[in-house]
C-alpha cells in the first residue's frame, strides 16, 4: 500500500515538473491570443530566456535574478514581434517563425562568448530554492522520503506557475484592463473607438506573453537542470501553444492541459520502469496520444478570439 | 555568428598563406571536418573531434579547418565548400550526417570522406572510411566499477532511443555489473529521446526512489537530467561520451569515453603516410586508445577497483574477455 501511495506520488511530482515550464508559457500565450495577436514564437523566446536565466544565474550566482532577467530577456524578443505586428502590421505567423530563429541564434552566440566558445553555460552554484522544505527531514513535519515529499517538496518556480494561473485569471475576468485586453482581441475597432489604446494594450499583452515564455525556459535551466545546454528546450514553446488552444483561449483551460500532458508523462515514466509489456516507443507516443484524446472528448468545440491574426490599423479603421 | 567563424578562418588562412607562401602549403595536406548542430565547442563530439584534428595538424604539418552546421540541412552544403575549398579528406561528426557524407562521396569520387559513428556495411562508397567505437567495452568498465561499488546491490541504466548503438552501451555495462557482482541487479529504462532532460530526470528519480544508488546513462541531453537527479538525492551517476564529472564533481563517478579525438588523430595519420583506409569500417576499443573511462574516475573510485579495472583492460585487449555488444551475445556471457 505504502509503495502505491509512493508510486502516486512520483507520478504527481513528475506532473508538476513537466508541466510548470509550460504553464508559465501557455498562460503568456493565452495573454497575448485574447489581445488578438499569435505569438508562435514562444519556442525562441523560452529557448533564450532559458539561458539567460542560467547564465545570468551563473554569474551572480542567484537563481533569482537569473529568473527575472530571463523574463526580460523573453520579453526583449517579444519587443520586435510587438514592433513588428502591432506598429508595422506584419504578417504574424512568419514573425514568430523569424523569432524561433532568432532566439536560439542569440542564445547561442552570447554562450559562446561568455562560456568560452561552448554552447552550453557552466552549472550554476544555486538552484531555484525548495519553499517548503524546512517541513521535510528527520524530526520534522513529514518524512524526507514519501509522498509529501514527492508531491509538496516542489521548486519555487512550481508553486509560482501555478500562482500566475490565478493572476491572470483574475486580470482577465476581474479587472478592467483586463476586460478591455479581450475586447481588443475581439473586435479592435469598436474597441479604438470607445478611446482604447488598441496598440499600447497589444504591445502590453504581447511583451507579457514573451516574459512569461522567458521565465517558463528558466524554470527548465535554473529549477528541472541547473545548466543551459543546447537541446534543454526542444518543442516545450509548441506543447505550449497547443495547450493553450486546447485550453480554450483560458488560462484555467491551459492548466488543465499542461497537467494532462505533464501527468500522461509521468505515467508513461511509471508505466515503463514498472516493466509494462509495450516497446518504450509506443509507450512514448501515450503523452500526445492522451492529451489529444482527453482534450478532444471533453473540450469540445472552441473558439478563438475574433480579431485573432488579422490586421488592425487605426489610420485605415 | 558562424559566418564570423568562417571570416576569422579565413583571415587566419590567409595570414598563414602570406606567412609560409602559397606554394609550401599548396603541397600540405588537408583535412577538414563539419560539424553537426552543437557546433565545435559543444564540450562532446564535435569539439573532442576537432581537438584530435589540431593536434594532428601540429603533428604532422597539415592545414585543417572546420565547418559548423546550423541545422540538419547544412549539412550537405557544408561538404560542398570544404570540397571545393580543396581539402584532401573531410570528415562528417556524428552518425546524422551519414546520408550526407555518402551523397557527397557519391558526387565527387575522387574527394576522401571519412564518418564517425557510422558504417554502411557493404555499401561503404571507396571513397568513405566509417569510424566506428566499441562503446561496449567502456560500458563493461564502468558497469563492473558500479558493480562493485553499489552498496544496495541495485544499479540503473538510462538509455536514449533504444537502437543497436545505444544497446552496445546497455549490455557492455550489464555485462560488467554481472561480472563484479552477480547479485546485483541492473534496472534498465529508455527515454525514446536524447533531448529530454525532464524525462532523464524522472526517470533517473523513480531509479534512485526504488533503490537503485548507481545510475549510467547513454543518452545525450536526457543525461543532463540524470545528473541531475544524482545532485539533488545525492547518489551517484555514471557519464558518457567525455569526462562528465565536471557538470557534479561529487556525484558522477566515472564516464565511459569515446575518444574521436584519438580516431581522428589515427586517421590523420594514416593519410599522412599515404595509407588511407577508405571503403571499409575502422573499429576503435581500448586496444588502439579510441575508448577509456574518464581520468576523473579516480577521484571518487578506490584504487583497488580500478587497479582491478586496469587487470579487466589487459584481459580484453589479450581478447581472453569478449564484451557483449547485443542481447544474444549477454546471454552467452558467462
Amino acid at each position: 500500500m505504502e509503495a502505491l501511495v509512493n508510486d502516486l506520488g512520483f507520478i504527481i511530482g513528475t506532473t508538476l515538473m513537466y508541466s510548470t515550464p509550460l504553464i508559465f508559457t501557455a498562460t503568456g500565450s493565452v495573454i497575448t491570443e485574447r489581445s488578438g495577436i499569435i505569438n508562435i514564437g514562444l519556442e525562441g523566446m523560452m529557448y533564450f530566456g532559458a539561458f539567460v536565466g542560467a547564465a545570468v544565474a551563473y554569474f551572480t550566482q542567484d537563481p533569482w535574478i537569473g529568473f527575472l532577467c530571463a523574463g526580460l530577456a523573453g520579453a526583449f524578443l517579444a519587443l520586435f514581434h510587438a514592433i513588428a505586428t502591432v506598429t508595422f502590421s506584419a504578417e504574424q505567423i512568419v514573425s514568430g517563425i523569424a523569432i524561433n530563429f532568432l532566439g536560439p541564434g542569440l542564445a547561442l552566440f552570447l554562450s559562446r562568448l561568455f562560456f568560452d566558445g561552448a554552447t552550453q553555460t557552466l552549472t550554476i552554484p544555486n538552484k531555484m530554492p525548495l519553499p517548503l522544505n524546512f517541513l521535510f527531514g528527520d524530526g520534522k513535519l513529514f518524512a524526507s522520503t514519501g509522498f509529501m515529499d514527492l508531491v509538496f517538496n516542489q521548486f519555487a518556480t512550481v508553486y509560482l506557475s501555478i500562482a500566475l494561473v490565478f493572476v491572470a485569471w483574475f486580470f482577465l475576468y476581474k479587472t478592467r484592463l483586463g476586460m478591455r485586453l479581450m475586447a481588443v482581441g475581439e473586435h479592435p475597432e469598436a474597441a479604438d473607438s470607445l478611446g482604447i489604446s488598441v496598440y499600447r494594450i497589444r504591445y502590453g499583452a504581447v511583451m507579457t506573453s514573451g516574459f512569461l515564455a522567458g521565465l517558463g525556459g528558466a524554470a527548465m535551466s535554473i529549477a528541472v537542470v541547473s545548466r543551459f545546454s543546447n537541446t534543454l528546450i526542444s518543442g516545450h514553446g509548441f506543447i505550449a501553444l497547443a495547450a493553450m488552444i486546447f485550453g480554450k483561449w483560458r488560462p484555467q483551460g491551459a492548466l488543465l492541459a499542461c497537467l494532462i500532458f505533464g501527468g500522461a508523462k509521468g505515467l508513461e515514466i511509471y508505466l515503463g520502469a514498472k516493466g509494462f509489456p509495450v516497446p518504450s516507443s509506443i509507450l512514448a507516443t501515450l503523452p500526445y496520444v492522451l492529451t489529444i484524446i482527453i482534450l478532444v472528448g471533453w473540450v469540445g468545440r472552441s473558439r478563438p478570439p475574433a480579431a485573432i491574426g488579422k490586421i488592425f490599423d487605426k489610420g485605415e479603421a | 555568428m558562424r559566418k564570423a567563424h568562417t571570416v576569422h578562418a579565413l583571415i587566419i588562412g590567409l595570414v598563414m598563406v602570406m606567412c609560409f607562401g602559397g606554394t609550401a602549403l599548396a603541397a600540405d595536406l588537408g583535412i577538414a571536418m563539419v560539424t553537426d548542430v552543437g557546433g565545435v565547442n559543444d564540450q562532446s563530439f564535435n569539439q573532442s573531434a576537432w581537438e584530435g584534428l589540431q593536434r594532428a595538424g601540429k603533428d604532422f604539418g597539415l592545414k585543417v579547418g572546420y565547418k559548423e552546421s546550423k541545422q540538419d540541412a547544412d549539412y550537405g552544403p557544408n561538404m560542398e565548400t570544404l570540397t571545393d575549398a580543396g581539402y584532401d579528406l573531410i570528415w562528417g561528426i556524428g552518425f546524422l550526417m551519414g546520408d550526407a557524407i555518402k551523397e557527397a562521396a557519391e558526387i565527387n569520387p575522387d574527394q576522401k570522406y571519412a564518418i564517425i559513428d557510422f558504417a554502411y556495411g557493404d555499401k561503404t562508397p571507396k571513397n568513405v572510411a566509417c569510424v566506428v567505437f566499441q562503446e561496449e567495452e567502456p560500458s563493461f568498465l564502468v558497469g563492473y566499477i558500479a558493480g562493485k561499488m553499489t552498496k544496495t546491490n541495485k544499479v540503473g541504466f538510462v538509455g536514449g532511443i533504444k537502437f543497436p548503438l545505444i544497446e552496445k552501451f546497455e549490455y557492455g555495462y550489464m555485462a560488467g555489473v554481472k561480472l563484479a557482482n552477480p547479485k546485483c541487479e541492473v534496472v534498465r529504462q529508455y527515454a525514446e529521446s536524447f533531448t529530454d532532460a525532464a524525462k532523464g530526470k524522472a526517470i533517473a528519480n523513480n531509479m534512485y526512489q526504488q533503490g537503485s544508488d548507481i545510475v549510467f546513462h547513454a543518452s545525450g541531453g536526457v543525461g543532463d537530467g540524470v545528473i541531475e537527479a544524482a545532485k539533488e538525492k545525492n547518489k551517484w551517476a555514471i557519464g558518457v561520451d567525455k569526462d562528465q564529472n565536471f557538470l557534479a564533481p561529487d556525484n558522477v563517478l566515472t564516464s565511459a569515453m569515446k575518444r574521436v579525438d584519438n580516431a581522428i588523430y589515427d586517421v590523420a595519420k594514416q593519410l599522412n603516410s599515404g595509407q588511407y583506409k577508405g571503403g571499409q569500417a575502422l573499429v576503435y576499443n581500448l586496444k588502439n586508445d579510441g575508448v577509456s573511462i574518464a581520468p576523473t574516475s579516480n577521484k571518487h573510485v578506490p584504487a583497488n577497483i580500478l587497479k582491478e579495472v586496469d587487470g579487466l583492460i589487459a584481459k580484453i585487449k589479450a581478447g581472453d574477455i569478449v564484451v557483449p555488444a547485443t542481447s544474444a551475445e549477454f546471454d552467452k556471457f558467462k
